[in-house]
């Protein structure tokens, strides 16, 4: 019977990480990109540079988002507290 | 449910006492196929290219230019390294294109070997331009007392490495596994198109950050 409550308790967790982890990184990744529009309508002849730091940027802001991902599969599929 | 299981590791066959997995079978071929390929289009190179030769030159040429734009240093040392991982892993994320197939790099293993591929070289080509005394040196370069912070930033970098490239290959796969089951046969296609396009852009993704790596340990660029 407790397995099972950590079972339940397991995919809520899952979904409560993705669904939260998204928020974060879906904010700053916009920011990101509007900042980067921004600077190219000012400054059309750095799109080149921009673009590339922009990718290598939202990269690094959608690995959070990635992490908590991981985190969720691993609850739902390598979970170490539930007895195979 | 455990049908696709992300983590679970499946066995195609067995050499010797070895399971071969079906990854590490695709592996091999898209290895075989990009040496193949690149030793039948480099045998006879000429001064006026023909078709082929110009397309690789073409890809040659972006590639060698995106690390010039990157590192502001002369990119031919570090080509062969940036060029193979890019190619590499735009291959492996385009094979689902193929029926049956599917992407080498929607495996931890397979990125893990990927990130330390990167995570080795960075020391590598850092201790080559530098030395190995003022490599180390870099270290302790403003202050002893960081020295532990950068170590830390190294390990969690090449994990983020490792985790970004598996994580967006594989949750894309799940999603179309997911899908398949709701709907019908069309619907996940643009979907599919889609994951071609993620996949273009997480090689060039890896490519520049290891490009960025290396560039940090050499002293090019500041730390990413």
């Amino acid at each position: 019977m407790p397995d099972d409550m950590i079972r339940i308790a397991s995919i809520v967790c899952a979904a409560v990480a993705v669904s939260f982890g998204a928020i974060g990184p879906g904010l700053a990744e916009g920011r990101a990109v509007a900042a980067a529009m921004d600077a190219i309508a000012r400054q059309p002849e750095a799109a080149g540079t921009l673009s590339r730091t922009l990718f290598v940027g939202l990269a690094m802001i959608e690995t959070m988002a990635i992490y908590c991902l991981v985190v969720a599969l691993l609850l739902l599929y390598a979970n170490p507290y539930v007895v195979r | 449910m455990t049908a696709i299981n992300p983590l679970a590791a499946a066995v195609l066959f067995h050499l010797g006492p070895v399971p071969i997995s079906p990854t590490v079978a695709t592996t091999w071929a898209i290895m075989a196929g990009l040496a193949g390929g690149a030793r039948l289009l480099t045998r006879r190179l000429a001064d006026r290219p023909g078709r082929a030769q110009a397309a690789l030159e073409a890809v040659i040429e972006a590639v060698v230019g995106q690390i010039e734009a990157t590192l502001r240093q002369p990119p031919r040392p570090y080509l062969p390294l940036i060029g193979t991982l890019f190619l590499f892993i735009l291959a492996c994320n385009l094979s689902p294109a193929l029926p049956g197939v599917t992407a080498p790099t929607a495996r931890i293993e397979t990125t893990g070997a990927l990130a330390l591929i990167v995570f080795l070289a960075t020391h590598v080509y850092g201790i080559r331009a530098l030395g190995l005394r003022r490599y180390l040196a870099h270290y302790v370069q403003p202050s002893p007392l960081l020295a532990p912070l950068t170590f830390l930033s190294e390990g969690t970098r090449t994990f983020a490495l490792m985790v970004r490239l598996f994580g967006n290959v594989m949750s894309h796969e799940l999603v179309l596994a997911v899908l398949l089951g709701l709907a019908g046969l069309l619907l996940p296609v643009p979907i599919m198109a889609l994951g071609l396009l993620i996949g273009a852009v997480q090689a060039y993704i890896f490519a520049v950050l290891a490009a960025v790596f290396v560039g940090a340990a050499v002293g090019a660029v500041e730390n990413g």
